[in-house]
């Protein structure tokens, strides 16, 4: 039994930390954002070099082979720097279900952009009235010559400015609700009958909405088996809410240091405010709500790396104890740095724009809470 | 990073497992519930011929030489089967004072006693005015030849009422500091001039005293350690042992409880187990105990690798308590009326449901466990000092 990071992740984990440290100050992160495409087209390509966006592909695929313990670390780093680059959708969402689901014609096509950095992803299945039930989905994919007539909506897709290539969600067969009938098509982001209206997250990543009017589609942009697309979803995101949760500790951690940190160097009635009993065990609640949100991150990849599907009662545990911990941590971060805890102009703020919208990702404590109890009290 | 237990591990645990489903049978369990201390006395008795009853200890003194790790599957495997813990006074907190500061003479009288159950202990710390403030303790100990005579009051003292032995920690000087000019001192119950007053606790039980010192003479060989340093011994014992201080196997237990028992309860012929408010309420609690349950996986790895325990195992006193009142509570409104809000315990029959125990007394005493050893506010106190480093 043991909890350490292997070398190779230490190298990772630390090469990550330099280059948020060296090229990704505040300032700087704050005119990316402001910038025409709210992401760093240069950061994307020294992502490429360094090898991360290669981290959770087979070698096979040109990938580094990595396990989920690894996107991990790559994740928590990230949300230590609250970087704005399309990690997330790209490589663990659109990479993800082209490595899960594709063809090897598919996955050689596809994978090299992604791991080179030419290549930006989405994955679009969120819907109108969808929420967080992956099976609602209008969105229809109808057989038509050799390929398929795409038609509907997606709202919300993540990194749905910048991306070149979607992954969508579409209705093969079946009715709205149906778990069954649902498949994956890959699609052009500008392919003819696609149109965007695009608007910016909380948390300034930029997405979009996708409408598909009649957009004609071969064969081959069948990514998986027709009509059992959920099985393969909800593999991929197994992975993101992992890496999702790996974020939201990186950010929590962060946010409780420069908490912490302020305390201690502002002083109010002539002594530092850290040395108030009443903030004191504040700052002793969210140091064990980071820790022990930790401590179920661990038991989680543990298990996903025994068998991956015996980590979803504790995958769902974990967005429950996410959801929870991160409201108190972010809370009382923005009230104990008082009026500037408030403003646009500090940083404190967007990390915990940031936990709110990994919060309302994939699924929030309250539907993780009813799937938790679903599969531990059921009859 | 994996939590896979090694080969010799699983096989530990076989054994443990062996052990405990055999010597804990119906007889031992029946005896144990009995009134009194021969029950206990008779089960440390049965890990003593095992050579088990002191996983802290080290082997030169009749311990056991677990790892970490073996410490660990040992508290889990018997919380999960209900079976309570040694009492602590002897075997855990003297024995580890006796060892680390006692004389040779100390060493040999007390530690084989202590192993064998001879001599029952009670711990003489808190006083009247002295409670998260230990170290404005007032008892006195005057120097009267080979002699200390003591004066004054101990509160709160657990099971005083069988104990034959207290350790105390009392003034020898008043002229420094507060934590200086306190001793730690081997005090015979049975010597002349001390009284032991119930206390009848919130549970109704009588667990508690208040043990009263009048001009009690106790020979000055029975100091621990030297004279005015007991502060330094009280500290040592205080960081002790880590693991299973979260409780986390207990807590597991007391779940275990409450589901069987919801499966059971109805409510307008639905099963408590299927009301969404009362699985949302269990499922806040597993949750929160899952984590607790790697948190202290966390804090045994690094142990159990030679390093000492980091900011992670400050907070296993107070998660581990606060998820074992949460899981009371919770126990306690499902007994409702029926074993719950009742005086004192019920025969089962007279309402008709069985609850297996005493969800009633577990949440009552459970009370203490945020108070006694250093309560939640002063571990508080504690992490923000040591761990976050505000002053």
């Amino acid at each position: 039994m043991n909890f350490d990071y292997t070398e190779e992740q230490q190298m990772v984990r630390d090469s990550i930390a330099r280059f948020v440290q060296d090229d990704y100050d505040w300032d700087t992160r704050r005119a990316i954002v402001d910038g025409a495409e709210g992401m760093s087209r240069d950061n994307w390509q020294t992502f490429a070099e360094l090898g991360w966006l290669s981290i959770p592909f087979a070698e096979a695929d040109g990938g580094f082979g990595g396990s989920v313990i690894d996107l991990s670390v790559v994740m928590e780093e990230l949300g230590k720097g609250l970087v704005v680059e399309p990690f997330f959708p790209t490589v663990v969402l659109f990479g993800g279900l082209v490595s899960r689901a594709g063809d090897e014609a598919q996955r050689t096509s596809i994978l090299e952009g992604v791991i080179g950095g030419e290549t930006l992803g989405a994955f679009a299945y969120v819907e109108r009235q969808s929420r967080y039930a992956l099976n609602d989905c209008k969105t229809s994919a109808t057989s038509s010559g050799d390929g398929y007539t795409l038609n509907g909506e997606k709202v919300v897709v993540f990194n749905g400015e910048n991306a070149d290539k979607l992954v969508v969600l579409a209705r093969t067969s079946g009715e709205q609700f149906d778990a069954h009938g649902l498949s994956l098509f890959l699609v052009d982001a500008n392919a003819q009958g696609v149109s965007k209206v695009l608007y910016p997250m909380m948390d300034a990543q930029r997405v979009a909405n996708i409408t598909f009017d009649n957009v004609q589609l071969g064969a081959d942009a069948l990514l998986g088996d027709a009509g059992s697309a959920l099985e393969v979803v909800n593999a991929v995101i197994r992975d993101a809410l992992l890496a999702l949760a790996s974020e939201a500790v990186g950010i929590m951690g962060t946010l409780n240091a420069k908490t912490l940190e302020y305390t201690k160097t502002r002083e109010q009635f002539g002594v530092a405010i850290g040395s108030f009993q009443a903030l004191q065990h504040r700052m002793v609640d969210t140091m064990m709500a980071f820790e022990q949100s930790k401590s179920l991150l661990f038991k989680a990849l543990c298990e996903y790396e025994i068998d991956p599907a015996s980590a979803d009662t504790t995958i769902h545990a974990l967005k429950v104890l996410i959801d929870r911990n991160s409201k108190l941590v972010y809370g009382e971060a923005i009230q104990m740095h008082g009026g500037m805890g408030i403003t646009d102009e500090l940083d404190i703020g967007h990390y915990a724009k940031r936990l709110m919208m990994i919060n309302a990702t994939l699924g929030d404590g309250s539907f993780h809470r009813s799937k938790f109890i679903e599969q531990t009290y059921a009859a | 990073m994996d939590i896979a237990l090694a080969a010799e591990d699983l096989a530990f645990r076989d054994e443990v497992c062996n052990f405990l489903d055999t010597e804990f049978d119906a007889e031992m369990q029946a005896h144990l519930k009995s009134k009194g201390t021969t029950g206990m006395v008779a089960w440390q008795r049965k890990l003593h011929a095992k050579g088990w009853v002191a996983p802290n200890w080290p082997e030169e003194h009749g311990g056991t030489g677990w790892t970490a790790t073996q410490k660990y599957i040992w508290e889990s495997e018997r919380s999960l089967r209900g079976i309570p813990d040694v009492v602590p006074f002897g075997l855990v907190m003297v024995a580890n004072v006796i060892m680390g500061f006692g004389s040779d003479e100390q060493k040999e009288y007390f530690l084989p006693r202590i192993l064998n159950s001879d001599d029952w202990w009670c711990q003489g710390y808190s006083e009247p005015g002295s409670g998260s403030d230990l170290a404005s303790l007032k008892t006195k100990a005057e120097r009267d030849g080979d002699d200390f005579i003591i004066n004054g009051a101990k509160i709160w003292t657990t099971y005083a009422q069988h104990a034959d032995w207290i350790f105390c920690l009392v003034r020898t000087d008043n002229s420094g500091k507060k934590q200086e000019g306190i001793t730690f001192i081997l005090v015979d119950m049975k010597s002349e001039g001390i009284k032991v007053n119930p206390i009848i606790g919130i549970d109704n039980e009588h667990n508690l005293n208040e043990v009263e010192f009048n001009n009690v003479r106790v020979p000055a060989k029975n100091v621990v350690g030297e004279v005015g340093k007991g502060w330094t011994v009280a500290k040592a014992l205080l960081a002790h042992e880590r693991t299973g201080i979260a409780g986390v196997a207990d807590i597991k237990r007391t779940m275990r409880l409450i589901k069987d028992a919801a499966a059971k309860e109805t409510n307008g012929g639905q099963r408590m187990l299927d009301d969404a408010g009362f699985q949302q309420r269990m499922a806040d609690i597993e949750v929160e105990l899952m984590a607790l349950e790697f948190t202290e996986l966390r804090t045994l790895a690094t142990m159990a690798a030679g390093g000492f325990p980091g900011p992670e195992s400050s907070l296993l006193k107070i998660k581990g308590t606060e998820l074992q009142q949460a899981t009371q509570e919770l126990r306690m409104e499902l007994a409702a009326y029926y074993q719950g809000v009742l005086p004192t315990n019920m025969d089962p029959s007279v309402l008709g449901h069985e609850f297996g125990s005493d969800a009633r007394r577990a949440f009552m005493y459970g009370r203490a466990a945020t108070i006694y050893g250093g309560s939640n506010e002063v571990q508080k106190n504690i992490i923000s000092k040591y761990v976050l480093g505000l002053e």
